[in-house]
């Protein structure tokens, strides 16, 4: 599918985006705590986090339909805080169908347009050319409940789209999906973003979801940035415990810090990043770094194993209790079984460590 | 649609004679005088001082009153819905107070306040306003009464229509959509209500077609008043305006189902 040039014209006007401390609180319950961070122009940026880390209701300041208590949004290097949501030039797609029961296809994408007061011939054939953009040019005369959830979330995409936004924010867009139809959608709404190169912000609890598809992810917890960073880096160096155990699976591994090393499972590996403040840490570990093999005697045993494909998820439990998590090739697992003695070995790497429990 | 099974073709039969039987027996009493069909009691009906005019008058009350209410429920639902959605049960109470207070009771208030006009105000402008609203060309202090008598009814269409369809986020992809507040709800939210408005504007137009009680003790002479009147006179006639009402009311709930029901949506949400 190609994009005419009319699309093309979006990408020169992208807009930087950016939150400057913004406060908000629900009654007892804050929303956001001070979260301040920057969108590049053409950026795919995720906001990750769990339910209540407040990513929704920063998304929905972006378009205009919160306040928050202090604080600014700025397009562009502009404050819109009290721009009304209608005036923001931001494109929206919802986590809910959002389509209008009453119009079609194309009368949805093209509500956006009534509202301008364009002529009608004209954005017949913008919204025509929108319904191909996302791939339902034969659905135009079809009523969203005539149309699975699928289509409807492509064409809330393409009324989005509509008044070529500076800003697209996606809250959930794929959540009500079923996943074969959440995994296609997804990649089409990558597409669609790399070629308008529209600045793009996308809120989700998925974090699959975020690394697959964001040139950048903020991970947010208790109304707070705890790290924005490119997929391959928060994967790699989460910059806090909660994002470490947050994005993707961490083991906790008890370890003695002293004289700048620390002392975990039988061997002594340098600290990547800060130095712990106390003696008693936890070291972080991802399951793949985990190495497993058989050995009598240890005093660890295999707990659990689940088979995912080329490889397996081997949950042992240590002489101790703590429990530890490695991604085995299924071929090497198919000998490890539920109770058998292992021993567990990390690799000749700096770890990651937290304080004990937090 | 759910099959019809003896039990329900037994209660269908059943409620059809209890609505049916009557009916016949009225229409076939205002047609048969000794052992011959005539329609003289309908004709008569026509040429009868009054039936003209107060059919139109009770039309007009009707139109109006469904104009006024839907102009002051729907704005109200809808922002009860997006502002205060908590203040439901409290709106739903004082909707329904109309159903509570008799009639008779309400004629009673009205009436006071109607009488300050006389007493309190003739020496300030609102006395003017008092004249004007009992104007028995078109009584405005009726439109007003059945208003209020309406609310229970189109309070109940127009909340089970909004809680059909999700207005927040309506009014949220169509403000994102450049649509301002008024656009929204005029474009976005207003469409999807079309089986609820039309709802409330049968319940009110039925209950102003034959309303009787209020119009009657305010001295005003709207159709279902004009029935009561003259058929004192004759038998024969008085049962055959009792007919003639019904399919006025009728035809007129037709005539508003077929202005509203292009029913191209209406089907499901």
């Amino acid at each position: 599918m190609t994009v005419t040039t009319t699309e093309k014209a979006t990408a020169e006007k992208a807009a930087s985006v950016e939150f400057r401390g913004l406060r908000r609180q629900f009654g007892t319950t804050t929303a956001l705590d001070g979260l301040d961070l920057a969108v590049q122009p053409g950026e795919f940026l995720a906001l990750l986090g769990p339910s209540g880390c407040g990513k929704t209701t920063a998304l929905r300041m972006l378009a205009g339909f919160e306040h928050p208590d202090s604080g600014e949004v700025l397009v562009d290097g502009e404050d819109v805080t009290r721009v009304p949501a209608h005036r923001r030039d931001a494109g929206m797609v919802f986590q809910s169908y959002s389509l209008f029961p009453h119009l079609d296809a194309v009368g949805n994408v093209a509500f956006g347009l009534r509202m301008r007061g364009v002529r009608t011939t004209e954005r017949r054939t913008r919204a025509t050319e929108l319904l191909e953009l996302v791939g339902l040019a034969d659905k135009g005369r079809r009523f969203p409940h005539q149309l699975s959830g699928g289509q409807q979330q492509r064409i809330a995409l393409a009324r989005a789209l509509a008044l070529r936004p500076r800003v697209l924010l996606l809250d959930e867009p794929l959540s009500a999906l079923d996943a074969k139809v959440r995994l296609t959608l997804r990649e089409e709404i990558r597409r669609l973003q790399q070629e308008l190169g529209i600045t793009t912000l996308f809120v989700t609890h998925d974090q699959e979801e975020a690394l697959s598809l964001a040139d950048r992810v903020a991970v947010m917890h208790a109304g707070r940035l705890e790290q924005c960073a490119a997929p391959a880096e928060l994967y790699g160096r989460p910059a806090t415990a909660f994002v470490a155990e947050f994005v993707g699976t961490m083991s906790r591994i008890p370890g003695r810090f002293t004289d700048g090393l620390v002392e975990v499972l039988g061997r002594r590996l340098p600290v990547d990043g800060p130095p712990p403040s106390a003696a008693d840490v936890d070291v972080l570990v991802r399951p793949e770094a985990v190495g497993v093999r058989a050995d009598a005697g240890s005093g660890a045993r295999v707990a659990a194993t689940a088979f995912l494909g080329a490889a397996t998820r081997v949950t042992v439990r240590l002489a101790d209790g703590t429990e530890v998590k490695a991604d085995l090739p299924t071929h090497e697992a198919a000998a490890l079984g539920a109770g058998t003695e292992v021993s567990v070995s990390l690799p000749d790497r700096p770890v990651l460590v937290a304080d004990r429990g937090r | 649609m759910a099959r019809l099974n003896p039990w329900r073709w037994a209660v269908l039969g059943l409620a059809a004679l209890y609505f049916l039987v009557p009916l016949g027996a009225s229409v076939v009493f205002s047609v048969d005088v000794g052992d011959r069909v005539t329609f003289d009691a309908y004709s008569r009906i026509l040429g009868t001082d009054g039936f003209g005019d107060s059919l139109l008058l009770a039309l007009e009350l009707a139109a109006a009153t469904i104009a006024l209410v839907l102009l002051v429920m729907v704005p109200a639902s809808v922002a009860l819905r997006l502002g205060a959605p908590r203040l439901r049960p409290v709106v739903e109470i004082v909707c329904s107070l109309p159903l509570v207070v008799p009639p008779i009771a309400f004629v009673a208030g009205i009436s006071t306040v109607l009488k300050w006009g006389p007493e309190h105000l003739a020496r300030t402008p609102f006395f003017r306003t008092m004249v004007a609203i009992q104007n028995p060309d078109f009584p405005v202090v009726l439109v007003l009464a059945y208003a209020v008598m309406a609310l229970p009814f189109v309070h109940q269409a127009l909340d089970a229509g909004l809680r059909a369809v999700d207005v927040p986020t309506l009014v949220e992809a169509a403000r994102s959509c450049g649509a301002n507040r008024t656009q929204a709800l005029l474009r976005a939210v207003l469409p999807n209500l079309r089986g609820a408005l039309l709802n409330a504007s049968f319940l009110t137009l039925a209950l102003v077609l034959g309303e009787y009680t209020v119009a009657h003790l305010l001295g005003f002479r709207p159709f279902a008043v004009w029935i009561v009147d003259i058929s004192g006179a004759q038998a024969q006639m008085s049962v055959a305006v009792s007919v003639l009402s019904l399919l006025v009311t009728w035809v007129m709930l037709l005539a508003l189902a077929a202005a509203g029901g292009r029913t191209r949506t209406t089907s499901r949400g």
